[in-house]
C-alpha cells in the first residue's frame, strides 16, 4: 500500500479512527506520520500519534456541535443575530467565544467567568457533571480554605479509625481536629 | 565498546534502576500537574511579549530555590539543536507541543531526569515526574511537593469552587493527569483488551494505545491514565486508577499462564522467532522494531529467553526513535538509512547482554 499522503512511499503505519461512529482509515509512511505527529498534539506517546484523536479534538468538537449555525447555513443565520448580540468576549484578554470553541483553549483566568454560562454543559460532559474541585488547594494564598480541607480530610480520617476499632489513634486526631476548630473560629472572629 | 556508552547516556537515569514494582507489566509512571500564573495571560493566546517576560520571570524564580528540590538545569527550546529537541521529545521530558512553539519555551529538569517542568507549554507550568514500573502514590507524592515548592514561590491561578484554572478546560480542577504504561501482549493475543476497554472508559479513565487511541498499540503498549481532573480529589483519582491499573495487570498475568499452558510451543515459536531477527536482521522499521521487541519482552517475563535482562523493551523502544537514531549516527537519516541504523543499534544492544 502506497502513503495517502506523500503517495511516493510504501505506507508502514495504518490508524483506524472512530469519530462520531464515522470511521477514517489512514495509512501513512513513517515520515508522513511523523510529520502529522509533530502537528498534533499528545500527550506521553511514546512516539508523535499519527492522526491522534486527542480530548482537546473532543472538546472542540463538543463546543460546535452546540453550535451548529456556524457550519453550513451560517450564512443564513447570522444577520439576525449579529444585530443583536455583541458576540461573547472575554472583557479582561479580548478571547472570543469562538476563538475558544475553534482552539477550545481559554485566553486568560477570568475566561472562566467570561464565559461560565458555556462552560457548564462542557464539565457535565467531560468531567461527568462536576462542577466544584474538591482536590488540593495552593497553601499560601488560600489558607482559609486550605484549613477546611485540612479538617475534612481529618474528619473522614477518623471515620476509618473508628471503624477498624484504632480508638487511641482516633482520640488522638480528636485532639487535634479539636486545635483546628478553635484555631478556626479564632480566625473567622479576626476576620 | 562505544555504543554502550551513548546507550547509557541516551536512557535518563531513573529508567536504568531496573524494573519497579510490577515491573513485569509496567513499564513507567508518570503524574503531571498544570499550573498557570495569576495575572498572566495563557501561553496559547499570549502575545510574544507577555510570553518572554512569563518565561523569564519563572524559570529565574524557580531556578533560584531549586536547591530545595535537588538543582534544576534550564534548558531554553530556541537555543537547541532540531535533534536535541527530539530526543527530549521522545524521552517524554518535554512535549511536541513545547517545541512547536518554541520562541519562548524551556524545561527545567532535574540530574536524574525525573522530574520535568516545562515553562509556557499549553499552561505556564507543566510540572512532571517520572518513575519506573508501578509508583503512581510515589510519583504523585513527588509532584505534590514539587507543587508545593512551586507555590511557595509563584502565585497561581486558582478559583476556590474550580479549582486551578487552565488553558483548556478539560484540565480544570486538579489540574492532573496520572498514567500508567503498561506492556500487555497476551491481552491482546487472546482478543481480551477490546472486551476490558469499555468497562474503563466508563469510570473516567482513558486507555490509549502508544500510536493514537482504540485498542490496537504499536508493540502492545498502552497508557492507562485519568481523564477527569474536576469534583475528584487527587487521592481518589490516584487510588482509583491504582485499582484499575492492577486489575489489568492481574488479567495480563492470567492470560499469560494460558497462554504458556494452552499454546507453549506456538508462544515460544512467536518468541524465538523475533529474537533471531532482532539478533541477525540488518534492517528494520519502527513498526516491526516495536512489535519484535514486545515478542522478546513477553519471553524474558516469562523465563522462556534467559540472561537478557527486562529492560531492553524500555531502552529499545527508545534508542530506535529516530531522533535518537540521528543523535547516534550523528547526522540526519533518510528512512531508509534509518532502518539500516535501527536494525545495527539493536544487534549492538543485544551483543552488549550476551
Amino acid at each position: 500500500m502506497i502513503c495517502q499522503n506523500c503517495g511516493q512511499r510504501p505506507a508502514s503505519l495504518h490508524y483506524t479512527k472512530i469519530v462520531n461512529g464515522a470511521k477514517t482509515e489512514l495509512h501513512l509512511c513513517e515520515e508522513c506520520a511523523k510529520e502529522q505527529g509533530e502537528s498534533s498534539e499528545t500527550e506521553h506517546s511514546f512516539m508523535s500519534a499519527a492522526g491522534g484523536y486527542t480530548i482537546q479534538d473532543l472538546l472542540s468538537d463538543l463546543l460546535n456541535m452546540d453550535q451548529p449555525s456556524t457550519t453550513g447555513n451560517a450564512g443564513k443565520k447570522q444577520p439576525k443575530k449579529a444585530n443583536t448580540t455583541r458576540p461573547l468576549t472575554c472583557d479582561n484578554c479580548g478571547l472570543t467565544y469562538k476563538q475558544f470553541t475553534q482552539s477550545g483553549r481559554l485566553g486568560c483566568a477570568h475566561c472562566y467567568h467570561a464565559f461560565e454560562s458555556k462552560l457548564t454543559p462542557v464539565f457535565r460532559r467531560v468531567h461527568s457533571g462536576n462542577t466544584h474541585h474538591t482536590g488540593k488547594v495552593p497553601k499560601h494564598r488560600h489558607e482559609k480554605l486550605y484549613a477546611q480541607r485540612e479538617l475534612e480530610e481529618k474528619r473522614r480520617q477518623i471515620n476509618i479509625f473508628v471503624q477498624n476499632e484504632e480508638f487511641e489513634k482516633a482520640a488522638e486526631l480528636r485532639d487535634e481536629i479539636r486545635a483546628l476548630e478553635k484555631q478556626f473560629q479564632g480566625r473567622e472572629e479576626d476576620s | 565498546m562505544a555504543s554502550e556508552q551513548f546507550f547509557s547516556e541516551a536512557i535518563s537515569p531513573w529508567m536504568q534502576e531496573g524494573p519497579g514494582p510490577e515491573g513485569d507489566i509496567a513499564l513507567s509512571t508518570r503524574v503531571r500537574l498544570a499550573r498557570n500564573i495569576e495575572q498572566y495571560p495563557f501561553p496559547v493566546f499570549a502575545s510574544e511579549e507577555a510570553s518572554a517576560t512569563l518565561l523569564r520571570y519563572a524559570s529565574s524564580t524557580l531556578l533560584n530555590q531549586s536547591k530545595e528540590v535537588g538543582f534544576l538545569e534550564a534548558l531554553n527550546m530556541n537555543e537547541l539543536r532540531p535533534n536535541e529537541r527530539q530526543v527530549l521529545v521522545e524521552k517524554h521530558l518535554v512535549s511536541p507541543y513545547l517545541i512547536k512553539n518554541m520562541a519562548h519555551s524551556a524545561v527545567l529538569l532535574n540530574n536524574d531526569e525525573s522530574i520535568s517542568i516545562m515553562v509556557n507549554e499549553e499552561d505556564h507550568l507543566r510540572l512532571q515526574c517520572l518513575s519506573n514500573g508501578m509508583q503512581l502514590e510515589e510519583c504523585y507524592n513527588e509532584a505534590d511537593r514539587l507543587d508545593d515548592w512551586a507555590e511557595a514561590n509563584l502565585t497561581y491561578a486558582f478559583d476556590e469552587r474550580l479549582g486551578y484554572l487552565t488553558s483548556c478546560p478539560t484540565n480544570v480542577g486538579t489540574g492532573m493527569r496520572a498514567s500508567v504504561m503498561v506492556h500487555l501482549p497476551a491481552l491482546v493475543w487472546t482478543n481480551q483488551l477490546s472486551r476490558i476497554l469499555p468497562a474503563i472508559h466508563q469510570i473516567g479513565l482513558v486507555v490509549r494505545g502508544i500510536y493514537g487511541e482504540g485498542s490496537e498499540a504499536l508493540g502492545n503498549l498502552f497508557q492507562i491514565s485519568n481523564q477527569m481532573t474536576l469534583g475528584k480529589s487527587e487521592k481518589d483519582i490516584i487510588e482509583d486508577l491504582r485499582g484499575v491499573v492492577m486489575q489489568v495487570i492481574q488479567r495480563e498475568r492470567h492470560a499469560r499462564e494460558s497462554l504458556l499452558s494452552s499454546s507453549r510451543i506456538k508462544l515460544e515459536d512467536r518468541v524465538f522467532r523475533s529474537y533471531g531477527i532482532l539478533a541477525y536482521s540488518r534492517t528494520m522499521t519502527t513498526k516491526e522494531a516495536a512489535n519484535r521487541l514486545s515478542d522478546v519482552r513477553l519471553g524474558i517475563d516469562l523465563d522462556l529467553i534467559k540472561g537478557i535482562s527486562g529492560n531492553i523493551l524500555n531502552e529499545l523502544m527508545l534508542l530506535t526513535q529516530p531522533g535518537f537514531l540521528e543523535q547516534y549516527a550523528g547526522e540526519s537519516l533518510t528512512q531508509e538509512e534509518a532502518d539500516i541504523r535501527r536494525a545495527s543499534v539493536i544487534r549492538e544492544r543485544i551483543k552488549l547482554e550476551l
